[in-house]
């Protein structure tokens, strides 16, 4: 008889018609390691946060045992007080705080009204000590590496008797010595009784740690693996990750006429320096007239930061290398450059950078083109309405009105509008980041037909995504990023699922 | 739809820009009854629009201040200290009206420059930069008011400005008949630009509201526009104050709306990461707002100083606030990329009601300071409630 300490049984949760969840069962047993793995989107995160009580008790169908007992956590104090405790990928630190004083935020050490001081850094350094972390409590938070804030974090947890430790991604950031440092320690703490639960996308630490391993895909488990039973290899867990077909979510492959190369970047290198990074690290990359270019690879591999630094550098990073836009060598200072220059990029945030969510259908269309409705510097207000019900219709965009305000359109409706929106721009180099994130399949299988008719107008795409599917329907070439890099470059022939992930996780 | 039931929609659907119209009017209603029609005589009329225009103008740059998500705090010093400037010009050396006009306005637009250059370029939260701005021009106005004191301005032509008149051509039945031709050109110009409107939307084949309903608008409006001129021109016509804040209104309101500069401004204040991703330069939209905004703070200076004939050594004192106050009333979010130029001014002529028509029932100055504070809060609260109700 297995002792769980939780069970989750039958959870499901859909947001706004978008099934995240189905049905899921996750079963993990005292004091062991187990794992949680599947692609971006497959559910883990939203699991975790039903789990957490950040989605509260009712909000989610299914029933949460901890401890034996039906829990209904309202909110993530909730959580916390029954001894669960979860580290999310981006840290909740306090930056200009000190150790200390981060792992007691929220949770001071007492004496009558005031805080005890003293006995909080006491207490401090013995955590300190427990998670073999050699830093000074009075040292601030910014001051230390990532690898180091993480150990603070998992301090801040064991401080409150955590029974049961959720890490997110923990390694995601890390590199190999603070991997190992941090892998090291979950196994410490596994034999003075902690239970873990462990996101990751690297198998090969996964299976360097875990007892078992449970994989979600597309919001359902799809089986646990024990590792004691000799059950946990790679080939297993990719298999059973991207298991399923490609289903008839992709519109059929069209005859395409590849033209000419239109953008190359040789030794295409860019630094963040507000992260203090290197994000892009040494790329060579070429797209052609005509062509789909898939850019995959997980959250985090660098596509995004790839995408603007060719998109005009809004973030300004620190550029090296060479990028030729249709044979020309360009230097592009502002995205008005790049737009000018033909590039057009839709972002994979469509709420927090794509839209003006409180304008209308009509106005996010033509604001990044308002030139195509104007004449001096005037805007012919009549064109722009005839624009949008242009791009409505074409789009087939489902909205009560051309005045209605896009944060009240649909997920799917909202990304049409954002397509229409650099559409209007008269791109010849469409760059999709992220183009079906969140949107459900009929909207989905929409765009993918859009982007073919684009493809016949002689476009040509760059298509980032992390639904691997999508990269392999939709795709006539396949670059695989990784911390930085382009770890490798697939004809669509040679494109398979477990190819992408084995280069992904390298 | 029938007739009431599509009034009553439009009303609802528009209650965020019908708001403050409602407000003014039960505001000139109230005080109107409570004056026995004191309130709206031609005389307290001219007065208070009058008294408006200093406040009216900073406003509308106010407003697309807070619209792209910043606020000016140094306007209201500024105001005073370029209208000081203005009158050592003209009175300590002489300059001619039409020479110091322009210049004034442009060291307004560079010292506007200037502020959004340290918002924009250099990062200064807008807050404390001009905040920093206040204090300087606080002492600046009182180092070039130190030496003289007051500084008497003894120019007619820029003394008209805030106090005279546009000439009246003819009078008719002691009306004046300049601003009742301008009134009535209002009136047409307002007519025919609703026709030839409708007329585009329909060429387009857009929907338009019903004719019934079109034609009490255009009706109501020109009653309005008519009643007023009315007003004025049993006095002494339109002042040149009135003139230049309706110029700054419809020059303000059609780069607004009908220019692709405005839309910019507004887009920024949506959202500056999609803006500037959708190619618009935020750093020169932010340097353009606090740019005019310096223009209208000089513009406004020189009212004030035309208006007292002087230049004082605490001239400006709380404008920024009572702009900040009217652009609010006005309906500008500050969530940003909301609010209406239109707004201002009406929010402006609120707030100056308030005062015109307390002052007429001899309310006391304390109670005058709390009821404007409370139609201030309830503007916003009006706002949020809205806001809430789209989202």
């Amino acid at each position: 008889m297995s002792d769980y300490i939780l069970e989750m049984k039958n959870i499901s949760k859909s947001f706004t018609g978008v099934k995240a969840l189905s049905d899921v069962n996750f079963k993990v047993e005292r004091g062991e390691i187990h794992c949680l793995i599947g692609e971006n989107g497959a559910g883990k995160s939203t699991l975790m946060k039903v789990l957490s009580g950040v989605y509260p008790h009712g909000t989610y169908e299914g029933d949460i045992v901890f401890e034996g007992k039906v829990q209904q956590f309202n909110e993530i104090n909730d959580s916390v007080k029954a001894g669960i405790g979860i580290i999310y990928q981006e840290l909740a630190l306090f930056p200009d705080l000190t150790v200390y004083e981060n792992i007691f935020a929220g949770n001071e050490i007492r004496k009558g009204p005031f805080v005890d001081w003293n006995e909080t850094i006491v207490q401090s350094s013995k955590l300190l000590q427990k998670v073999k972390l050699k830093v000074d409590p009075e040292t601030l938070i910014k001051d230390l590496g990532v690898g180091k804030q993480q150990l603070v974090e998992i301090a801040k947890s064991l401080s409150k008797d955590v029974k049961l430790l959720i890490l997110d991604e923990p390694t995601a950031a890390l590199n190999e010595n603070d991997s190992d440092n941090l892998l090291e320690l979950l196994k410490e703490l596994k034999s003075q009784g902690i239970t873990c639960i462990m996101i990751s996308h690297k198998l090969k630490e996964v299976i360097s740690i875990a007892d078992k391993a449970t994989i979600l895909r597309d919001g359902k488990t799809i089986v646990t693996l024990d590792a004691h039973k000799g059950e946990l290899s790679e080939s297993v867990i990719i298999k059973n990750m991207v298991g399923r077909e490609i289903e008839d979510v992709f519109p059929k492959r069209i005859e395409k006429k590849i033209g000419e190369t239109v953008l190359q970047l040789k030794d295409w290198s860019a630094y963040d320096p507000e992260l203090a990074r290197q994000v892009v690290k040494h790329a060579n990359l070429e797209v052609k007239k005509g062509e789909i270019i898939g850019i995959a690879g997980l959250m985090g591999s660098g596509r995004t930061e790839l995408a603007l630094s060719i998109f005009g550098n809004p973030k300004n990073y620190r550029l090296q290398g060479e990028l030729e836009v249709f044979g020309k060598q360009r230097t592009l200072k502002h995205t008005s450059d790049a737009i000018k220059a033909g590039i057009a990029y839709v972002t994979e945030d469509r709420k927090g950078n794509g839209l003006f969510l409180i304008k209308d259908i009509k106005s996010n269309v033509t604001a990044a083109h308002l030139k195509g409705i104007s004449a001096r510097g005037v805007l012919n207000l009549n064109e722009e309405v005839k624009v949008g019900t242009d791009y409505k219709n074409s789009l087939r965009i489902k909205a009560n009105s051309l005045e209605q305000a896009v944060g009240k359109l649909s997920g799917g409706n909202q990304q049409k509008v954002s397509l229409g929106k650099w559409l209007f721009t008269g791109p010849k180099i469409l760059i999709l980041d992220e183009p079906t994130r969140g949107i459900d399949v009929g909207a989905k299988f929409e765009i993918y037909t859009i982007m073919n008719q684009l493809i016949k107008e002689g476009l040509s795409i760059i298509m980032i995504s992390s639904e691997l599917n999508e990269i392999i329907g939709m795709s006539d070439r396949v670059y695989v990023m990784a911390e930085g890099a382009i770890k490798g470059e697939l004809t669509i022939e040679e494109t398979t699922q477990e190819a992408i992930m084995e280069l992904a996780t390298q | 739809m029938g007739f009431l039931a599509e009034a009553k929609h439009l009303i609802k659907a528009n209650i965020r820009d019908y708001g403050m119209y409602i407000a003014l009017l039960v505001i000139i209603l109230t005080f109107t009854f409570m004056t026995d029609g004191l309130f709206m005589s031609s005389r307290n009329i001219s007065n208070l629009l009058d008294s408006t225009g200093y406040i009216a103008v900073l406003a509308v740059g106010m407003t697309l201040v807070i619209v792209i998500r910043h606020i000016d705090l140094s306007v209201g010093f500024l105001a005073g200290f370029l209208g000081a400037i203005a009158a050592i010009f003209l009175s300590q050396m002489g300059m001619s009206v039409f020479l110091v006009i322009p210049i004034v306005l442009i060291f307004g637009v560079i010292i506007g420059l200037f502020n959004g250059f340290l918002i924009a370029k250099v990062g200064i939260p807008a807050f404390v930069a001009t905040l920093a701005g206040m204090l300087f021009f606080r002492g600046a106005l009182l180092n070039v008011t130190e030496g003289t004191g007051t500084i008497i301005v003894n120019n007619d032509g820029f003394n008209a400005l805030g106090n005279g008149f546009i000439p009246s051509l003819m009078e008719i039945n002691g009306l004046h008949l300049l601003s009742l031709l301008m009134g009535l050109a209002g009136i047409l110009l307002y007519i025919y630009s609703e026709i030839s409107n409708r007329r585009n939307k329909a060429k387009y084949g857009f929907e338009v509201v019903s004719f019934k309903i079109f034609i009490v608008k255009l009706v109501f409006v020109s009653f309005i526009i008519g009643y007023i001129t009315w007003i004025l021109a049993g006095y002494n016509g339109f002042s040149w104050t009135v003139v230049i804040m309706l110029l700054v209104v419809v020059i303000y309101h059609f780069l607004a709306t009908k220019t692709v500069l405005g839309r910019n401004i507004y887009a920024v204040g949506s959202n500056p990461e999609a803006a500037h991703l959708s190619g618009i330069n935020v750093t020169k939209i932010t340097l353009f707002v606090f740019g005019s905004m310096g223009m209208l703070a000089a513009l406004s200076g020189i009212l004030f100083t035309s208006r007292l004939q002087s230049a004082t050594t605490t001239a400006g004192t709380l404008f920024e606030l009572d702009a900040i106050a009217a652009a609010y009333v006005g309906g500008v979010s500050s969530a940003g990329g909301v609010g209406k130029v239109t707004g201002a001014i009406i929010g402006a002529i609120v707030m100056a009601s308030l005062s015109s028509g307390m002052n007429l029932l001899g309310t006391g100055i304390s109670y005058q300071y709390m009821i404007r504070g409370g139609v201030l809060a309830l503007a916003v609260i009006f706002d949020v409630m809205t806001r809430k109700q789209r989202a």
